[in-house]
């Protein structure tokens, strides 16, 4: 009796008919008695029969993200689905907001750099580049020739570095791993140059109101065309792996479909535009730091769509090459990297000390034990600052992902009054519905992987 | 290009011209022009002239306050930085932007008045415009053959600071890639009525921008379509960047000594 209870114990907490019946038989399939024991028919449906009884008009609302490594950073993507059909889409940001525009305001217009250049981190030179050239610009100042040759230097291979990114990350998400080893692999030879040249891989904070921080090393040159070299053997790789291949071309060909007018209305710029057909690059439309000096193409394509994207991303980095190779060859030319104002440039050069990197010591022994101005120059420039004349301006660079725009204000003190970035993530992000709806939901990811964006620019 | 702006201060009436042109009526009697004002001629408010102020006023020669300043210069007062208007000619293609700008917005028939004030600074031009002309100014803008501003680059707030007057600023960063040309316009707001209507309607890019000014300013974008949060949690209270919103933060100890949070260090500026 007790061994009965038990049995339908188990029966009620599983759900399982264990008696003699039910252990012999199966609701779901109709049985027969053969000779060799029952056999059952168990049949199914066609797909649609059953998605047409069980959907009707239902329709399934699905988040993508924030977490999710297929929505590229802490981007959220709410999806109404009907079937696999993206029927509306609406992008989701904020999750990386970190007050980045609103800290600027309490630190002086060099301290500036090293906020901006953590908001893009694919591309944090570029931030550097415009916001220097913003604060340039309102102080009425031109930075020596040789500061722009490396700044332009250091922006394209960054620019490769950021592509890259863009290419391996867009990999993975597609599923294509090899093409994300491959691209990591290389951009590991980008951060390993920028560490040479800026002494760190992110974050560099080397581009200063002015010019540059410092001067690149005695080497540099040889280092940049040997990066040159790999890269020459490496680049062509991609359109091996990838290129020619059907399935990454089945995944992005016709994806994402975004033309020139659309593209216009929405604000979108940089690859994703040029893919339209319109060669908006503003190196060209609007040269600054003397690109109208260098020799290079703007690829466009008028597929608009992802693979177009793609193919662009690879010329970019050919192109960026050249810019470099050009770039180098100029460096060979010595002189000043930053202003001679010495109310602007700061103090002293960094040099390798005993205890590591620090101030000269020519510097130190001339503060400490000869001039006592030089001192108070020293401690009111680094702590105070500089004071910038009121105005405003608007400084543009063309980053890898479109127009970056510096909006800056000043009301005449040590501190920005507004630092408004116009970040071409946030922008093209506004592209998403446009680009999915109506198309799969697989698709949506193709989609996202060629606007690239990154959400640390984006949210800021 | 030539639809009438519905949002106009002041809309050119419907004139019965036929008739007007085949009678002439007693100056003065009903059907005169005095009965129907002729565009600029019609009654308007006395709109007192209020400086555009970019700043605030400053005090002391040294950005420092209560430390005992033996100088002299402590008693310094500088006053608010407002940007000037400028003078014609405006130099490089400006003058030439200029004609044809304020010729499209008379074909469109905006008053020229809407410009409030023009200003050439540091290689970029400003138009001061006002406010509930804004959409109409920049549909001409977008539209009109010889001007052709086919992108809206940025929209941004911005705060001058709390003693100044309208304080909050709307500047907007247009983009002609047909000329290659860059235009800022701006509209000042009082920060009692930040109103300030929706530009989504000419440039679509203008939605998440005007959505981030709404964010961190507190600017209310009549017509926007959804005028939410969009960096901020939905339920957040207050709008973070305007410049009597704290920036937070605490004190940090560092080798004994406590280091203040960024708010609270002394400031130069």
């Amino acid at each position: 009796m007790t061994e009965n209870q038990a049995e339908r114990l188990s029966d009620a907490t599983t759900g399982t008919d264990t008696t003699e019946r039910g252990s012999t038989s199966d609701p779901y399939a109709p049985s027969r008695e053969t000779t060799e024991g029952p056999v059952y028919t168990v049949t199914g449906g066609d797909w649609d029969e059953v998605m047409s009884e069980v959907a009707g008009d239902e329709k399934i609302i699905m988040n993508l993200g924030p977490q999710h490594p297929s929505t590229h950073g802490v981007l959220r993507l709410v999806v109404e689905l009907e079937g696999e059909t993206v029927t509306d889409l609406r992008s989701v940001v904020g999750y990386l907001h970190t007050g980045i525009e609103k800290n600027v305001e309490f630190r002086t217009w060099t301290q500036g750099v090293t906020f901006v250049t953590r908001m893009d981190y694919l591309s944090p030179l570029f931030n550097e580049a415009a916001y220097c050239m913003g604060v340039e610009r309102l102080l009425g100042i031109d930075i020596p020739e040789r500061a722009q040759v490396i700044r332009v230097l250091l922006m394209e291979i960054n620019r490769i570095g950021s592509h890259l990114v863009a290419i391996a990350t867009g990999g993975m998400e597609l599923g294509a791993l090899t093409g994300m080893t491959a691209g990591f692999r290389e951009r590991e030879e980008v951060l390993h140059l920028l560490e040479y040249l800026t002494g760190l891989r992110m974050n560099h904070a080397f581009i200063r109101p002015g010019g540059v921080a410092q001067d690149v090393p005695e080497d540099a040159i040889e280092k940049i065309l040997d990066f040159c070299k790999v890269m020459d053997k490496r680049l062509p790789e991609y359109d091996r792996l990838l290129t020619g291949q059907p399935i990454w071309q089945n995944r992005l060909k016709g994806i994402g479909y975004l033309p020139v007018d659309a593209c216009l209305a929405l604000g979108v710029t940089g690859p994703v535009l040029r893919s339209a057909g319109l060669p908006w690059d503003l190196r060209k439309t609007d040269p600054y730091l003397g690109y109208e000096t260098y020799d290079f193409e703007v690829p466009t394509y008028t597929d608009a769509d992802s693979y177009a994207r793609y193919l662009i991303r690879i010329e970019e980095m050919h192109q960026s090459l050249r810019i470099i190779r050009q770039a180098a060859d100029r460096l060979k030319k010595p002189g000043p990297v930053m202003v001679e104002d010495k109310k602007i440039a700061w103090p002293a050069q960094l040099s390798i000390g005993s205890d590591g990197m620090g101030n000269s010591l020519e510097h130190v022994r001339k503060i400490m034990g000869q001039s006592m101005e030089s001192l108070i120059h020293h401690f009111k420039l680094v702590t105070e600052g500089f004071r910038v004349p009121p105005g405003q301006v608007y400084a543009t660079v063309e980053s890898p992902r479109g127009e970056l725009g510096y909006h800056m204000v000043s009301d005449g003190g040590t501190r920005p009054l507004r630092v408004h970035v116009r970040e071409p993530s946030f922008v093209n992000l506004q592209a998403m519905p446009a680009m999915t709806e109506g198309g799969m939901v697989a698709d949506v990811i193709a989609a996202v992987a060629s606007l690239d964006p990154v959400m640390g620019g984006c949210d800021r | 290009m030539t639809d009438k702006p519905e949002s106009d201060a002041t809309p050119p009436p419907q004139q019965p011209t036929d008739a007007a042109a085949t009678t002439d009526p007693e100056p003065g009697a009903a059907g005169s022009s005095a009965d129907r004002p002729g565009a600029g001629l019609e009654p308007r408010g006395a709109e007192p002239a209020r400086a555009i102020v970019a700043g605030r006023e400053r005090r002391g020669m040294f950005g420092v306050q209560g430390s005992g300043d033996t100088s002299g210069y402590g008693g310094l007062r500088l006053p608010a930085y407002t940007p000037p208007a400028s003078e014609r000619p405006y130099g490089g293609w400006f003058d030439a932007f200029a004609d044809e700008f304020l010729a499209a917005l008379a074909d469109a028939g905006i008053d020229p008045s809407v410009i409030l004030q023009t200003t050439v600074d540091r290689g970029e031009i400003t138009f001061y415009v006002q406010r509930e002309a804004i959409v109409d100014v920049c549909r001409v803008l977008r539209d009109d053959e010889g001007l052709r501003f086919e992108l809206c680059s940025s929209v941004s707030g911005v705060d001058y600071g709390v003693d100044v007057p309208q304080r909050l600023h709307v500047a907007y960063h247009l983009t002609s890639m047909t000329y290659r040309r860059r235009i800022r316009l701006e509209v000042a707001l009082d920060v009692d009525d930040p109103h300030v209507p929706s530009i989504v309607e000419v440039y679509p890019t203008a939605d998440w921008q005007e959505r981030e000014a709404y964010d961190m300013f507190g600017i209310v974008f009549d017509g926007h379509p959804a005028l939410t949060r969009i960096l901020m949690p939905d339920d957040w209270d207050g709008f973070p960047q305007r410049k009597d919103y704290p920036l937070g933060g605490i004190p940090v100890e560092y080798k004994g000594a406590e280091i203040p949070p960024p708010d609270q260090r002394r400031a130069y500026s």
